[in-house]
């Protein structure tokens, strides 16, 4: 299949991020959890390839730990969001009916609720840390694509070889499975990829104000609330998470763009 | 078209009143006011605590349907309730809004505007070198977070204030105090507002541009547009008249999806501004457990997506003639 140059790219970027975050804290001189108490503030130094923070931390080692986190809530929020957003649109829209109506007045309603306030008022207080923050995020991500899934599953619905499937007795999980959420592949697919930026950009939203991602774990988000305080006399804290932050978000868009075009020729070449 | 909206109007009402109420259930459930007081020193006496919470309708042993049912009977009437500490939601809301809706209707309306002509044009320009910068600068700004786009161009703007000598750039709150009034006030009001409209218009301008510079590819060379040329249309007029318009009616539909981004863009850029708004009240109620506040703020942000969906439906209708008599 030919992937488009965009697609290629942001790959690149992806694979180079995750060997950075992956195989940096093998090479680093310092640990992420680490505490040197002979250097406040520093610059880069053989020690400290970035120097160190405010209270003697490691930068490039405790930035590739947030960012470790930022990168692990991305995809797995974005796999589960996406994963609902199928199951539910799918069901929604093959059932019908009832089923339908109820699944779809939630999804509106849960579009109507400021999920920036439900994040921040639930994901402080359920006790469970990093996975109840990922499933709270999950949870409010997957209404749009739910709605597009279902309209497409009911224009699927009346295939011949959907028709033919239900009609030689194979039941209804089965025919979704197997006929209905193939054709969605490409839909959810680019989906997918565009929500990993937006779950870290959520993720690193939440803990920059403190409701996310609680100490001692850290993630980009409370790596770059901690940094832009003294980014003006010390801009390697904020600069080095800051910009990983970008770089993986713009990762993951280009990816998802680019997975787009190859999908839909009509708009390829873009 | 009346008969269009008001069905739109009676759908909304019901999803408004669901998702409040939801909003004010799920605050009082999880928000601990108690332990702010609790946390006080010295430590008032449990009984003093428990009347002053159930004085503000805050307290927890009270069952949350009696405490829903003493607030959705104010907010019928109007009250809001009081906050943490016992002072009227509602002065503080009018304020608050006041000061958010200062700070973000410039850089939305800016932001918007500009992405929108700005995509058109790039459009048009296909695969020329602005082209290629605009499609560029559209994929890096939404990867930026508010919240380092805020830092970065305070970080750019003290830089800049130190190489020129004079502080040109000031950022800290809505206008420097002890300022005069009249028009030098106002030109020390716009100095504070330039720094946090850019980073709103900044953050609006990336998505609407790319969004609208792909519908815009799709009329182009659609057939209206080169009937209208053939018609004698310039090519300028034929774009405006008929592509732009044509390619501008998806975007209704992504309006309120965006009004939602911008009150959220709108916590972050309170936030670092140092503006005392709605979403740096917001920050503050929830780490506080200000239950009323919370649900006061959660009502106004469900009226205004609302609202932005309907304000979307009639420029739908506007400007596309078929919808209004269907749907």
């Amino acid at each position: 299949m030919w992937v488009s140059r965009r697609a290629a790219a942001g790959l690149l970027l992806l694979a180079l991020l995750f060997s950075l975050v992956l195989l940096g804290p093998l090479v680093s001189p310092s640990g992420w959890d680490e505490t040197d108490f002979a250097a406040f503030h520093e610059g880069p130094s053989a020690r400290h390839w970035l120097g160190t923070t405010q209270s003697g931390r490691d930068v490039f080692a405790l930035t590739l730990r947030g960012a470790r986190t930022s990168l692990l809530v991305g995809l797995f929020v974005a796999v589960a969001s996406t994963g609902l957003a199928a199951v539910i649109g799918a069901a929604a829209g093959y059932a019908g009916g009832r089923v339908d109506r109820v699944l779809m007045w939630g999804a509106d309603l849960l579009l109507v609720l400021p999920s920036f306030l439900v994040a921040a008022v639930l994901a402080p207080r359920l006790p469970g840390g990093l996975p109840v923050l990922m499933a709270v995020l999950a949870a409010l991500m997957w209404m749009v694509t739910a709605r597009a899934v279902r309209a497409m599953t009911v224009s699927l619905r009346r295939r011949e070889h959907v028709l033919a499937a239900r009609f030689l007795g194979v039941g209804a999980p089965r025919v979704v499975a197997r006929h209905v959420l193939p054709h969605l592949a490409s839909l959810l697919a680019v989906d997918a990829s565009l929500n990993v930026g937006v779950a870290i950009v959520a993720e690193g939203g939440l803990s920059y104000l403190g409701f996310g991602v609680r100490p001692p774990d850290v993630s980009l988000g409370t790596l770059i609330a901690e940094g832009q305080g003294t980014a003006a006399a010390h801009p390697w804290p904020f600069a080095f998470a800051a910009g990983l932050l970008v770089l993986a978000v713009l990762a993951v868009n280009l990816l998802g763009d680019g997975l787009r075009d190859a999908f839909d020729p009509a708009r390829g070449g873009r | 078209m009346a008969a269009f909206v008001l069905r739109r109007l009676a759908n909304h009402l019901v999803l408004a009143v669901l998702g409040v109420s939801l909003a004010y259930l799920l605050a009082a459930a999880a928000l601990d006011p108690r332990a702010a007081y609790e946390d006080r020193t010295p430590r008032p006496p449990e009984a003093v605590v428990d009347a002053r919470l159930t004085a503000l309708n805050l307290n927890d042993r009270t069952p949350l349907a009696d405490r829903y049912r003493i607030w959705a009977g104010d907010v019928l009437r109007g009250d809001f309730g009081r906050t943490w500490d016992g002072e009227p939601v509602n002065a503080e809301l009018g304020r608050r809004l006041g000061v958010s809706l200062r700070l973000v209707l410039p850089g939305a309306v800016l932001g918007c505007a500009g992405g929108l002509l700005l995509g058109a044009w790039a459009a048009v320009r296909r695969g020329r070198t602005a082209d290629r910068l605009v499609t560029f600068g559209a994929c890096l700004l939404p990867a930026v977070p508010v919240f380092v786009l805020a830092v970065l161009l305070q970080m750019l703007a003290s830089r800049a204030n130190d190489a020129l000598g004079v502080r040109v750039f000031v950022w800290v709150g809505e206008s420097t105090p002890g300022a005069p009034g009249g028009v030098a006030g106002l030109a020390d009001r716009a100095r504070h507002l330039l720094l946090p409209t850019v980073t709103i218009a900044l953050a609006q301008l990336g998505v609407y541009c790319r969004y609208q510079r792909g519908l815009m590819l799709d009329v182009l060379h659609a057939d209206f547009v080169r009937t209208a040329r053939a018609r004698g249309l310039r090519r300028r007029s034929a774009l405006l008249r008929h592509g732009l318009r044509t390619a501008l009616v998806p975007m209704t539909t992504y309006l309120s999806y965006a009004s939602g981004l911008l009150v959220l863009g709108a916590v972050f850029t309170e936030e670092i501004f140092g503006r005392h708004g709605m979403g740096e009240w917001l920050a503050g109620s929830v780490a506080r457990g200000d239950v009323n506040a919370v649900a006061a703020i959660g009502c106004v942000a469900v009226c205004g997506v609302l609202l932005a969906g309907l304000v979307a439906d009639v420029l739908h209708g506007a400007l596309d003639p078929r919808v209004r008599g269907a749907a």
